[in-house]
C-alpha cells in the first residue's frame, strides 16, 4: 500500500476526519434536522444555514488566499472547478439530488459518516446511493461519447 | 413512517456554527494540500469504476468513517439520528440523490459551500435549485398533496 507513505493521503484522512467530526458535531448526520430545515411550515429548525455559514465564513477567504498561490502543497496543480455553464444537465442533475435529499434528509457526506452508527437503514440509503452515482457516471461517459 | 407527525428537533445555533466552520477549515486544507474540492459526491463517485481517483480520495473516505467512532470515543455516544423506516422511500432517495449529485456535478458540499464560496455563479444557481425540490419534496410529504 504505497499510498501509507504518501503525505498527501495522510493528510487527505485528516481532512476527511475533520469533514466528518464538522457534519457530527454539526446534527447535520440526523436528516430529522435536515428535513426540519427544509419544513418551514413544520418545526423549523434554522441549524442548516448556520452549518452553511459557518463553512462559507471559513472557506471563501481561504479559498482566496490559495487563488493567489501557484500549486498546492502536495500536488502539482490546483483543479479548481472550470466550468461555468448554466446548462439542463446541472440544473436536472440538482433537481434530482433535491427530491431525494427532501425524502429522507441525507446528502451524501452525512451518509457516508454516518454508516459508522451501524444503522441498517442508512446502509439501504447508501447503497443506492452508490448506485445512483456509478449509474450517473455511466450515463455522463456515454454523452461525452456521443459528443466527442 | 414518520411523515404526517414530524420529529422536532433542537436549534443548535452555537454547535452548527462550529462544524460549520469545521467543514470549511477542511475543505480549505483539502485545497491547500491535495489541489482538489471536498466534494463528497465527486470524491465517492472516483473512486467507482471506471476511473478510481483513490490516492487522496480512499483516504479522505476513511477520514469521514472514522469520525463517528471518534466521535463516539470522546463523548460516550452518537449524536441522536432519526432516520426514516421506510425501505422504498431510501431505496428511491438513495438513488435519487446519488444520481443527480453525480449527474449536476455536486452536491450540498461541492456546490453548496465550496462553489458559493468560489461566487461560482453555476453553483449558486444548482444550490438554489435543490434547496428548492428539497424544501418542495418535503411540503408535499409533510403537508400532502390533498393528504
Amino acid at each position: 500500500m504505497a499510498w501509507v507513505a504518501d503525505m498527501a493521503a495522510v493528510l487527505s484522512l485528516f481532512c476527511g476526519l475533520l469533514f466528518g467530526l464538522g457534519l457530527l458535531v454539526s446534527g447535520m448526520a440526523n436528516p430529522a434536522k435536515v428535513l426540519n430545515f427544509l419544513d418551514v411550515l413544520g418545526p423549523w429548525d434554522p441549524s442548516l444555514a448556520f452549518v452553511m455559514g459557518g463553512a462559507i465564513v471559513v472557506t471563501a477567504p481561504g479559498f482566496w488566499l490559495l487563488r493567489r498561490r501557484s500549486a498546492p502543497h502536495f500536488a502539482p496543480q490546483f483543479n479548481w472547478p472550470s466550468k461555468t455553464d448554466i446548462d439542463g444537465r446541472l440544473l436536472s442533475g440538482a433537481a434530482l439530488f433535491g427530491t431525494g435529499w427532501g425524502l429522507v434528509g441525507f446528502c451524501p457526506g452525512p451518509a457516508i459518516v454516518a454508516i459508522s452508527f451501524g444503522n441498517p437503514r442508512t446502509f439501504i440509503f447508501v447503497a443506492a446511493m452508490l448506485a445512483g452515482m456509478a449509474a450517473a457516471r455511466a450515463l455522463g461517459q456515454r454523452i461525452n461519447n456521443v459528443v466527442a | 413512517m414518520w411523515g404526517h407527525r414530524p420529529l422536532e428537533t433542537q436549534f443548535t445555533p452555537w454547535a452548527s456554527l462550529l462544524g460549520g466552520m469545521m467543514i470549511g477549515l477542511s475543505a480549505v486544507a483539502f485545497m491547500a494540500f491535495t489541489g482538489r474540492i471536498a466534494g463528497i459526491s465527486g470524491i465517492v463517485s472516483r473512486l467507482l469504476p471506471p476511473d478510481g481517483t483513490v490516492r487522496t480520495g480512499l483516504p479522505f473516505v476513511i477520514g469521514l468513517l472514522a469520525a463517528a467512532p471518534l466521535y463516539f470515543f470522546a463523548t460516550g455516544g452518537f449524536p441522536a439520528q432519526a432516520v426514516t423506516g421506510n425501505t422504498m422511500l431510501l431505496v428511491v432517495a438513495g438513488l435519487l440523490v446519488g444520481f443527480g449529485a453525480t449527474y449536476g456535478n455536486g452536491c450540498t458540499c461541492g456546490h453548496g459551500v465550496c462553489g458559493i464560496s468560489r461566487l461560482s455563479t453555476r453553483s449558486i444557481i444548482a444550490t438554489i435549485t435543490f434547496m428548492a425540490a428539497a424544501a418542495a419534496t418535503v411540503l408535499v410529504m409533510r403537508h400532502g398533496l390533498g393528504g
